[in-house]
């Protein structure tokens, strides 16, 4: 059991994370692959608070935790918000600033 | 530590597989149930390493609050609940480009940065034990004594996020 299992597996949820964000069109499946990229971040925190042996980490990923819970009450309210204005969760409709 | 080696593989192939499933599934309320596995297993990974109570917490917060937030969010926008192709948009390219570069610098970081060094590893039975004896009381210590400003200001955060959902969402 090494520290940099745990690092590489966080490496791969996050890119996957990153992969659901650009290619996804509905606001709810992007905030989900966001919940995905901040839980690879809490994985790298715990390990590092695990194997260096200091609960400062452990700290933070509770930290980490909250804010991933304020952030999907917020993100929801726009998506619902989003949906209202423009009649569809797909947020590539938001284009107004088009020229 | 041959069988910690064994649970960390299982659960860390069933979150990469589930991770894939919450980028490409084609239904809407599949992707939700796939992220409720990479949760799940990642809190079984907390476990493996001997960090119990963040694993409850995450059991509690993201697998109890905010799946349920998630799948209120599908019922309220109106999501088509069967199969819908109309959830991707057409950079996936682009995607693919970013998410492979990410990845390969992230790796080759950590690859560069642990090889070499001499290997930071649980070791054994009698490392895991140092790790449950007293953790819990020292990471309290930490949050409640050190970081005890940073607690109360993400209190007062979750309070602002609590109203700037309701005013956002409220119908007037």
């Amino acid at each position: 059991m090494q520290l940099s299992y745990y690092l590489i597996l966080a490496a791969i949820l996050f890119s996957i994370g990153i992969y659901g964000v650009i290619t996804r069109k509905n606001g709810i499946l992007v905030l989900m692959s966001i919940e995905l990229m901040l839980n690879a971040v809490t994985l790298n925190l715990v390990a590092f608070a695990q194997f260096n042996q200091s609960p400062e980490g452990l700290a933070f990923a509770l930290f980490v935790i909250t804010i991933a819970a304020a952030e999907i009450g917020v993100g929801l309210g726009l998506v619902l918000l989003i949906t209202r204005n423009l009649k569809s969760p797909n947020i590539d409709k938001l284009d107004q600033l088009k020229g | 530590m041959v069988a910690q080696n064994i649970a960390f593989f299982i659960l860390a192939a069933i979150s990469v597989v589930g991770a894939i499933g919450v980028v490409r599934s084609s239904n809407i309320v599949h992707a939700a149930l796939y992220l409720v596995t990479v949760l799940a297993c990642s809190a079984g990974l907390f476990l493996l390493i001997a960090a119990e109570f963040i694993a409850w917490v995450q059991v509690l917060i993201y697998i109890g609050a905010v799946m349920v937030l998630l799948l209120f969010g599908i019922m309220l926008t109106r999501a088509p609940m069967g199969k819908n192709e109309d959830l991707d948009n057409d950079s996936k390219l682009p995607g693919l480009l970013v998410a492979f570069a990410m990845l390969g610098l992230v790796v080759a970081l950590i690859t560069d940065a642990y090889t070499g060094v001499d290997k930071i590893a649980l070791g054994g039975s009698e490392g895991l034990q140092t790790l449950i004896n007293g953790k819990m009381s020292s990471m309290s210590t930490t949050l409640f004594y050190t970081y005890v400003f940073p607690f109360e200001v993400v209190g007062v955060l979750l309070l602002g996020a609590l109203i700037g959902a309701v005013v956002l969402a409220r119908k007037d």
